[in-house]
């Protein structure tokens, strides 16, 4: 954020409003309280572009465009829902319930999930496609944390932050396509993780009940992100 | 290293060549190497020095002919072409030099694959030894880059690449001069120039042949370029299931830095410029440039969202030009010979010439150069010799797992970007599967489809889970299990993933199944509602397993 920056203005669904060049769409739909789905945005972190739920039109383009990644325009005019849009993110949703195995009334995090939430708003009420049912593994082994790939979107957030924030970058994803899943170290057990730092970042950052604390039993998985804003506006003072 | 030092090279081999009566050129490129070319020379070798002939006969290992499926194919002059050939042969190749070319094993170059070429990329394959810088030279081979450094600012050769109306070879067609211009303008101290040589499409061979045949033409299309956007530094990301084409780029790499045509100072200019190899892991979306881009930075090869391009911002955030094998090949040409004299060539859109690898069921398997504008149907049954065992043509799939499939009735229409794009299909990088009645499209749809999820990088939703999903329902529909509604499911989900995909990977996946759905819904109906495969592939022992 340099104080050089220039100021530009633009249009979102309609509303005038008035943006630094260095800011995204979303972050401009944010601030004026706009609804923009995303499952793996997080403020704090970089942003990757992965879940498409962020899609938008943009006048004068054909394309749609990733509101998280795209920076204002002056005059750009945005629209963030159209039936065409809000079709094209509940088939995304769809697609991502039956990737793995999100169950609800079993998982740790029901009630407090980004993507039951999200699901929920963009009123799905049943998936057409057929699910695929994996058989994903839970990884048990560190000491205060569990990994259940059942429950995991690929969002990355935990890669995120372990890199960006916690400078561990003990998460990585492996494999490809609908194999791909995160890592930590070189696929070893988290548990024995030798760059670990035990931090609980990546538990507190995940949107859905992959990645959990011990001991919390149905529902009872609540996230708390408070500390990123904090430690990213801390940072960016000390830069 | 001078004008006059590099025309003194030229002569000096000119004069070498000039000593020998006759010339053996034996094809060592991959596709005759495998059918063990590399005894036939050998033997040659063998045979030349046994009679004696060393200062008579000169024998040399050359790139590619073209026509792969006759090989191994060995040339004596201009017109004589043996197919075929073994290391038995020798000794009559060697008796026809002073006579009448054996007829055995003569392969006619009067027909119209041979004719109906024209070739620039490809002008050197066949006839320059790639292994030998000296000989690369001898063809005019460096003309250009001395040219250039001594002759040509930055911008003039910017000017003359988009006088030439060059597109990027590598599949999507974007002008050349404008990315370079981009380039040369995009602020930076460190900018870098990058060879995209991750060819993956499955039945192409376009780039390897060239990195094979004459590698040096594409290190000084890569000089070239360097010199005109300003960049020192280059990398080519080659794929490591070429060890050939690796193995001669590292020869070309040395033999150009220890001539002074490459590292510090180039012939005497403060223009420096070095290039390293990078080898892909097999990963078909690193050919995608922010992928390639990301993997050459030692991460984990998966695209980004663009903009920032590279030409801004990429390799290590520096302003990066990222062309294919083929552009860079096509440059040295151009310079040579003028922007103007390219653009005269191919149609209005899309200049120049294109080199196709035609495979499948087609006579002449192998690699072709023809001006763009040439319509399909010369490009299948005039130079490719038609469809074998007098089957009918059915249809013909370009652009890998992003292109499309097209029917008898585009045959006529004519090979540019914007007929091939507007049929539904794209130009990609040259790969020509051609396909008879014995095809089933739905099959064929499916081949493909299994192709991009195992190659999707799992990174966006869309593209991970939705080419599962499509894979899954043309299994059924191959299995014929499936319903009117899983079509239409296909079909959204088409729509969807060319919409919402992240890449060029996912955006184009569906091409394949759009254009079989387009052209040959019967087949798709047959499948589903009577439960047949018209062309009989699909087996009937998988409907049987599936029920």
């Amino acid at each position: 954020m340099s104080p050089a920056s220039t100021i530009k203005t633009l249009k979102i669904d309609g509303r005038d409003f008035s943006a630094r060049q260095d800011e995204s769409i979303l972050d401009v739909a944010w601030q004026n309280k706009i609804f923009i789905p995303t499952l793996c945005n997080l403020r704090g972190l970089s942003e990757v572009g992965a879940c498409r739920l962020c899609l938008v039109e943009v006048k004068g383009t054909n394309r749609l465009l990733p509101a998280c990644v795209t920076r204002v325009e002056e005059g750009m005019e945005v629209t963030t829902t159209s039936e065409r849009l809000d079709r094209y993110r509940r088939n995304i949703l769809e697609l991502l319930f039956t990737e793995r195995n999100h169950i609800c009334s079993v998982c740790v995090s029901n009630g407090h999930c980004e993507l039951q939430t999200l699901a929920q708003r963009l009123q799905i009420t049943h998936v057409h496609y057929p699910y695929r049912y994996p058989k994903a593994q839970v990884d048990g082994s560190h000491e205060r944390f569990v990994i259940d790939h059942n429950r995991c979107i690929l969002c990355t957030r935990c890669v995120r932050v372990c890199d960006e924030i916690e400078g561990a970058h003990t998460w990585d994803v492996m494999g490809r396509g609908i194999d791909a899943k995160v890592i930590t170290d070189l696929n070893q057990p988290w548990g024995s993780s030798e760059t670990c730092t035990g931090c609980g970042k990546c538990v507190h950052v995940c949107p859905t009940g992959a990645l959990f604390e011990k001991g919390r039993s149905v529902a009872e998985m609540e996230k708390r992100r408070m500390f990123l804003p904090y430690l990213t506006l801390m940072r960016e003072e000390n830069e | 290293m001078s004008p006059e030092d590099l025309e003194q090279i030229a002569e000096d081999q000119r004069a070498a060549q000039g000593q020998f009566t006759h010339q053996v050129n034996v094809c060592v490129a991959a596709g005759c190497m495998s059918c063990q070319s590399q005894s036939v020379k050998e033997a040659i070798d063998k045979e030349i020095v046994r009679r004696g002939w060393e200062k008579k006969c000169q024998s040399k290992g050359t790139g590619c002919v073209g026509l792969c499926s006759e090989g191994p194919l060995v040339s004596t002059g201009p017109g004589t072409l043996y197919q075929h050939v073994t290391a038995n042969d020798a000794g009559e190749i060697l008796d026809a030099l002073d006579g009448q070319p054996g007829s055995r094993l003569i392969c006619r170059t009067d027909v119209p694959f041979f004719q109906r070429q024209k070739k620039i990329v490809l002008e050197n394959s066949g006839i320059v030894d790639p292994e030998h810088i000296e000989d690369y030279i001898g063809s005019a081979g460096y003309g250009a880059l001395i040219r250039v450094l001594t002759d040509m600012t930055p911008s003039e050769v910017i000017q003359e690449v988009v006088k030439s109306g060059l597109r990027g070879r590598g599949g999507a067609g974007y002008p050349t001069g404008l990315k370079w211009s981009t380039v040369s303008k995009a602020v930076g101290v460190q900018k870098y120039v990058i060879c995209n040589a991750d060819e993956g499409d499955p039945g192409a061979f376009m780039d390897r042949s060239v990195l094979e045949s004459d590698p040096h033409r594409v290190l000084e299309g890569m000089l070239i370029a360097a010199y005109a956007v300003g960049a020192s530094e280059g990398f080519i990301y080659v794929r490591a299931e070429y060890p050939l084409a690796i193995k001669r780029l590292r020869t070309a790499i040395r033999q150009a830095e220890r001539m002074g045509l490459m590292g510090t100072s180039i012939c005497g200019t403060r223009f420096s410029f070095r290039v390293d190899l990078r080898l892909g892991a097999g990963a078909f979306v690193c050919g995608e440039e922010t992928a390639l881009i990301a993997s050459v930075e030692g991460k984990r090869g998966t695209p980004r969202p663009r903009p920032p391009y590279p030409a801004q911002e990429g390799l290590f955030g520096a302003p990066t030009l990222i062309n294919n094998v083929e552009t860079f090949a096509n440059i040295p040409p151009i310079v040579r010979n003028g922007g103007d004299w390219y653009a005269q060539i191919g149609t209005e859109k899309s200049k120049g010439t294109k080199v196709f690898a035609l495979a499948g069921r087609i006579m002449n398997t192998g690699l072709v150069e023809v001006p763009m504008g040439i319509t399909l149907r010369e490009i299948v049954f005039d130079i490719g010799g038609g469809i074998p065992d007098s089957r009918q043509f059915k249809a013909v799939q370009t652009g890998g797992p992003s292109g499309g499939c097209l029917p008898a009735e585009y045959l006529d229409m004519p090979v540019d970007y914007e007929s091939l794009a507007k049929a539904g299909s794209i130009m990609g990088s040259g790969g020509m599967i051609v396909m008879d009645e014995t095809s089933c499209m739905v099959d064929v749809a499916k081949y493909f489809m299994d192709f991009c999820m195992t190659e999707s990088c799992g990174k966006c939703i869309p593209c991970r889970v939705g080419t599962y999903h499509m894979n899954g329902l043309l299994e059924k529909i191959t299995n014929r299990t499936a319903g009117q509604q899983d079509i239409a499911m296909l079909e959204e989900l088409c729509d969807l993933l060319k919409h919402t995909s992240l890449c060029g990977l996912g955006q184009s996946a569906p091409n394949p199944v759009v254009s079989t759905l387009r052209y040959f819904a019967d087949e798709y109906k047959a499948h589903v509602e009577e439960k047949r495969c018209p062309a009989g592939v699909c087996g009937s022992h998988a409907a049987e397993q599936a029920s």
